[in-house]
């Protein structure tokens, strides 16, 4: 088979800035859900080891430099940055590195912006750096995860991708509008 | 309005969607009388007062919630997940 190019689902869409605030699209990276079977949970732990990553708690992330393990769901959880460790018949392990489109928004409006769309308590004390949840983007499915004091990373679905900037840029254009008028 | 997700914890109700009554959790037997399978479909309470329905955690981590709530004052008794009912009401102990 020939070899493909691999391309995200927004290529070449130009990073928007508002107020210092920045939406962008993040590199396409290896995506895998791991979803381990009843009472798998130490046999997962171990196959997860040499990456130095461990089973993730509800809302929580195991991360390791660049490589992270983010709990998705009941069971369920997306190893990112790096290929699946073989699972054998501990986990059931699926590819989904072309389902996803990966934004981030970073910057000093950046909360502001996420609270017109996402029905979570973002305050600091409710959503620490670290934390990842399961939520909706105004009516998209989503993973949200706060990488650093000012930097959101949202996963929806790839086919999603447009209509999720539409929204984020559409919601970072009118608070940097607000925020410009009070400067 | 909001529910505690045994798992996610306290969510809005816009991540939620209602699928009914709690007897869908009571199939009865496939040779059972056809007056319990006109009960298990058709059939409902309408307390007022406490009453159990199930939801789906649609828009996060996909679990089926069993709620108790009360329909005069509106209060949310109770939410556990359907999957691991033990676990989620010793989470749940007063």
């Amino acid at each position: 088979m020939p070899e493909l190019i691999a391309k995200s689902a927004l290529a070449g869409h130009a990073p928007l800035t508002r107020a210092a605030t920045t939406l962008a699209e993040a590199p396409m990276t290896d995506i895998t859900a791991i979803a381990p079977f009843p009472g798998q949970t130490k046999a997962v732990n171990a196959a997860l080891k040499p990456l130095g990553l461990s089973f993730p708690a509800p809302n929580g992330q195991s991360s390791n430099g660049p490589v992270r393990l983010l709990w998705t769901g009941r069971e369920q959880a997306f190893l990112i940055g790096a290929p699946a460790p073989e699972m054998g018949a501990a986990a059931a392990v699926t590819g989904q590195s072309d389902g996803w489109a990966i934004l981030t928004l970073s910057g000093p409006l950046a909360r502001d912006t996420l609270a017109r769309l996402v029905p979570l308590d973002l305050r600091e004390t409710a959503f620490p750096v670290g934390m990842t949840a399961r939520s909706g983007l105004n009516h998209m499915a989503m993973v949200l995860t706060r990488s650093d004091a000012a930097t959101y990373e949202i996963m929806v679905f790839r086919s999603m991708a447009r209509t999720a900037w539409h929204e984020l840029a559409e919601a970072l254009e009118t608070v940097a509008a607000r925020f410009d008028q009070m400067a | 309005m909001r529910l505690t997700c045994p798992l996610c914890g306290p969510r809005d109700r816009r991540e939620f969607y209602y699928y009914g009554a709690e007897d869908y959790l009571h199939r009865p037997a496939a040779d059972a009388e056809p007056g319990a399978w006109d009960n298990y479909l058709h059939l409902r309470d309408n307390p007022a007062g406490l009453t159990n329905d199930l939801w789906y955690h649609d828009m996060g981590c996909g679990a089926w919630l069993l709620v108790t709530r009360n329909t005069v004052t509106h209060e949310i008794q109770q939410v556990q997940a359907v999957a691991a009912p033990q676990a989620a009401k010793k989470g749940a102990a007063k």
